[in-house]
């Protein structure tokens, strides 16, 4: 469905780097692109829909070319048929949730019946008649979304839009995702950071570093919580306790327990930031 | 109350309203290209529209003046092409309002361009929208307080001009004669009565006029949040 290879100039800490991807997409891919900050992933996503304009390379997008160098070829951003989801979610303040669906449904057949459909679908049917100043970020989120996919959309870009949101949020909003993608089947290229995310919703993960795609296949399920038991020696300045672990190894957590209690610890993978 | 109190205010109030109306029409694809543009010569673009804020306005009125007059070459074409002549004449000081109160316009709206976050204009283009339809329906309305300090601001600044008017207008009853140069007529005929009038009105004009401005971009403020 997509492919495309992209140049493009970098300024990253390490000094200026290029930005060297080559993919191809099949249709319904949904296709997860992590790395450090400053990798290039945002830009990867900008350069794919026509916001920054790339140094060399292509974009074929079906049987439409969207970018080619060689011989020089542009298709604006108005005219590729994709929704794009910013980080700061980028909702229209001047408008409703409805206006700001409608705004983007505008120029399809039967406009109507896609912004209530996505209204429903997306449980934003109470907030319909509100202006996004009022709306929590999952709220807004979800706003976002459903705005990108009003335009019909043949490609779904996705710029880290769940990573500024609390857990439970975030949770609730994969499984969003997760729906958008079963019942839409578009192809999605998303930014996350978030392993457990990448393995819940992703087909294939891009990982990238400097510019420079470091590897690309499917999603490596993070370790599952581990438990291991301990009993509590000491209780230390600033709420911190030395635990003795079974099998002698002592360490030393944050948390509140009585000395000599047995606990139970959680060994978590957390998601880096 | 001086005699022709009421056609000095209505030719007034006349260029006032033509100036802004105009320079919004001119100003908006120039702030935008100031705002957006990429071009290396943007800083010379913006200082000859800063340029009107440092000068006297004589200094404007008088390159006008010669502009306008049968020695420049501008000026033979005006007169003799298109057989418009522009001094001393009501278009003549409308022109030289539109060059004096050019950032006054301009200036605001390129600010008010620059305040709309980047991503709401780029969600526009995501979305299959025009530059034009981008603009109606997402940057002006977002950036309303800046559009009405614009207007507000070019309207009360045409109102009290004085020095470009008298240079390329003179003082011509119910032509070219605005409040301010009225007032300097009639305290030159030691008529301070009619002069106060004069004054105390266009006073009481600016003053209304800032006070409506920021009352609006407070409700403004109010209603965005």
């Amino acid at each position: 469905m997509l492919d495309f290879h992209l140049l493009k100039a970098l300024h990253t800490a390490a000094g200026p780097r290029t930005l060297d991807v080559r993919l191809t997409l099949a249709p319904g891919e949904l296709l997860a692109i992590s790395g450090p900050s400053g990798a290039g992933k945002t830009t990867l996503l900008r350069l794919l829909a026509g916001l920054d304009r790339p140094d060399g390379g292509f974009i074929q997008a079906e049987n439409q070319t969207w970018y080619r160098a060689e011989p020089r070829q542009w298709l604006p951003p108005p005219q590729r048929p994709l929704g794009f989801v910013f980080q700061d979610y980028a909702l229209f303040p001047n408008m409703t949730v409805r206006e700001n669906l409608a705004f983007a449904a505008a120029g399809q057949p039967q406009p109507a019946h896609i912004i209530n459909s996505l209204l429903e679908s997306l449980e934003l049917r109470e907030l319909a008649a509100r202006r996004p100043a009022v709306l929590s970020g999952g709220q807004q989120q979800r706003v976002a979304l459903a705005r990108a996919l009003a335009r019909r959309p043949r490609l779904l870009l996705l710029d880290e839009p769940l990573s500024a949101l609390d857990l439970p949020t975030r949770l609730r909003l994969q499984q969003v995702l997760a729906e958008v993608h079963r019942q839409f089947e578009l192809t999605t290229i998303l930014i996350s950071h978030d392993p457990a995310e990448i393995t819940r919703l992703a087909t294939r993960v891009l990982e990238l570093d400097l510019g420079q795609v470091r590897c690309v296949g499917p999603p490596v399920a993070p370790a599952v919580p581990a438990t291991v038991v301990g009993r509590v020696l000491a209780a230390r300045p600033g709420g911190r306790l030395l635990v003795q672990l079974t099998g002698g190894t002592q360490v030393e957590v944050s948390g509140t327990a009585v000395v000599g209690e047995q606990i139970a610890l959680i060994i978590d993978i957390a998601p880096t930031l | 109350m001086p005699p022709d109190y009421w056609q000095t205010l209505r030719l007034t109030l006349a260029l006032a309203a033509c100036t802004t109306a105009l320079l919004l029409l001119l100003g908006l694809p120039l702030a935008y290209a100031l705002a957006y543009g990429r071009s290396r010569f943007k800083p010379l673009a913006e200082a000859v529209v800063s340029l009107p804020l440092v000068l006297p306005p004589t200094v404007i009125g008088f390159y006008l003046l010669v502009a306008f007059s049968d020695s420049s070459a501008l000026g033979r074409f005006l007169i003799e092409k298109l057989g418009v002549s522009l001094n001393f004449t009501f278009p003549g000081i409308l022109v030289g309002s539109l060059v004096y109160s050019l950032p006054f316009m301009v200036q605001p709206l390129q600010a008010g361009f620059g305040q709309v976050p980047r991503s709401l204009r780029e969600a526009a283009y995501t979305l299959g929208k025009s530059r034009l339809t981008t603009l109606w329906r997402v940057l002006l309305p977002n950036m309303r307080p800046a559009l009405l300090n614009g207007l507000v601001l070019t309207f009360a600044h045409t109102l009290g001009e004085f020095g470009v008017v008298l240079m390329i207008g003179g003082s011509l009853p119910g032509t070219t004669r605005v409040a301010s140069i009225a007032i300097y007529d009639e305290v030159q005929s030691l008529h301070y009565a009619q002069a106060n009038a004069y004054a105390l009105t266009l006073l009481g004009v600016a003053f209304v006029i800032l006070v409506a401005l920021y009352w609006f971009t407070k409700r403004d403020a109010a209603r965005l949040s």
